[in-house]
């Protein structure tokens, strides 16, 4: 069982249909599965739903997605810094459900555990709430949310081995680890692979049964949204 | 010079975020929000050892790096460029957002829009006008051991924000134990009681805190 392939639009080759359900990994602009993004654009697949914590901003991430329309539905928690999807959104061209962030990423853990739906205090009281169940335990009260089950996830890692055990670095694990849980099949990509062996098995963030495609997105070009800096001391 | 006649009342916002640090404890997981909350970080106490929780995933968040150690693996929730300490642990969003709403993390503090005398907060989203979407704020609310909401105490066209009810969309239900304005600090010490004016901020007097508040509150 190969699981490499040479390059994202081959990785990406019979699973995209239109009208399909997408959960997406990264925050912000951390850790966003970019080289599957750019395939998936290109493809020109439409009316996608896509589960992910953010949108991109006006020209990377799934922001290159929203411009050219290929969305119908985000699920997100979070969607500042994106004017286009602002402006698709006021304008009754983009639907949007906002999702708490802590519920998405549960959302997505329980859809790849084969839980479908879990009972959270976040959201009591709020919009949130609208056309949830209710349900009452130890005399607080509790809504319920339901697991996402994905068509397809796509995620960026740092190293994989040849199998697909997978690694991640610092902040940029994120929505990766639940997003690649939750989807039927999940592709992703990373900066390196490495021979089967390599790796610690203590240390493997996403275990290999998660990973059915994989490529080496390298080398990356990693943008960063807002960059902050400290002076060093003068001695 | 001017300067030396302005007149000093109320908190500024640095010293808004100096007094949030007064109720950090020794050992507390703190989750800082973003704006005025983030401030708060430059006043832990030297010799007290707190730890703060960024919900992209990770605990022990470091300074700003210096230039050469820019990493864009390596952010804060406001997608700021970050250091990391010693102690320093990273981890999923799932994983961060249990420790969340499994009250782990003992404080959390976040900026206001309006909070309500029964301590329903809303802080983000002005419909027609901001459509950011919540992010990890209905989690911490909803999780964290205590919430410390900092805000201006009244907005820029000179409307009180701790008020009867709020009038924007809920963040959260009855759960703010604490508010610090520019002008005074409420707390209460338990969800279901009234807060209580328990402290003023220099040249500040009850009058002017009863004049701009519209929420009912012990004194």
């Amino acid at each position: 069982m190969q699981k490499i392939y040479p390059n994202a639009e081959a990785a990406l080759e019979g699973l995209l249909r239109d009208g399909m359900t997408i959960a997406a990994g990264g925050f912000g602009l951390c850790g966003i599965p970019e080289r599957l993004i750019d395939a998936i654009q290109a493809s020109g697949v439409k009316d996608l739903t896509i589960a992910s914590n953010n949108a991109g901003i006006d020209n990377e991430g799934l922001g290159k997605l929203l411009r050219t329309r290929q969305v119908k539905k985000m699920i997100s928690s979070y969607v500042g810094e994106n004017k286009e999807f602002e402006r698709q959104f006021l304008a009754g061209e983009l639907e949007v459900e906002f999702c708490p962030q802590g519920t998405l990423a549960e959302r997505m853990r329980a859809g790849g555990a084969g839980i479908p739906g879990f009972y959270t205090k976040t959201g009591v009281g709020t919009q949130v709430a609208e056309g949830k169940e209710v349900k009452s335990f130890d005399g607080e009260d509790y809504i319920l949310e339901r697991g996402i089950r994905a068509d397809l996830s796509v995620i960026k890692g740092w190293k994989a081995d040849e199998s697909g055990n997978l690694m991640f670095r610092k902040t940029a694990r994120n929505f990766n680890l639940p997003a690649a849980t939750c989807g039927k099949m999940c592709v992703a990509e990373v900066e390196e692979i490495v021979p089967v062996g390599s790796l610690d098995p203590d240390c493997i963030h996403l275990p290999s049964i998660y990973v059915n495609r994989l490529i080496l997105g390298a080398p990356y070009d990693k943008k960063i949204e807002f960059k902050t800096v400290r002076e060093r001391e003068t001695a | 010079m001017m300067a030396t006649q302005v007149e000093t009342r109320g908190w500024t916002r640095e010293q808004m975020a100096q007094r949030a640090a007064k109720e950090l404890r020794d050992g507390f997981y703190v989750n800082l929000g973003i704006g005025i909350p983030t401030l708060v970080a430059n006043y832990v106490p030297k010799a007290m050892t707190v730890t703060l929780q960024s919900e992209n995933g990770m605990l022990g968040i470091g300074p700003f790096p210096y230039e050469d150690e820019v990493d864009p693996d390596l952010i804060n929730a406001g997608k700021q460029t970050i250091s990391e300490l010693p102690q320093s642990s990273y981890f999923d969003s799932a994983q961060s957002f249990a420790m969340i709403r499994g009250g782990h993390v003992d404080l959390a503090v976040l900026g206001g829009m309006e909070v309500s005398q029964d301590g329903d907060l809303a802080n983000w989203m002005v419909p027609g006008k901001m459509i950011k979407g919540m992010g990890g704020a209905m989690d911490l609310v909803a999780g964290v051991q205590k919430i410390i909401v900092v805000m201006e105490h009244v907005s820029k066209n000179g409307d009180p924000k701790f008020i009867p009810e709020c009038t924007l969309p809920l963040t959260g239900k009855n759960v703010v134990d604490m508010i610090i304005t520019d002008l005074a600090v409420f707390q209460r010490e338990e969800h279901g009681h009234p807060f209580k004016l328990i402290e003023l901020a220099p040249g500040v007097t009850r009058d002017e805190v009863r004049e701009k508040t519209t929420a009912r509150y012990v004194e």
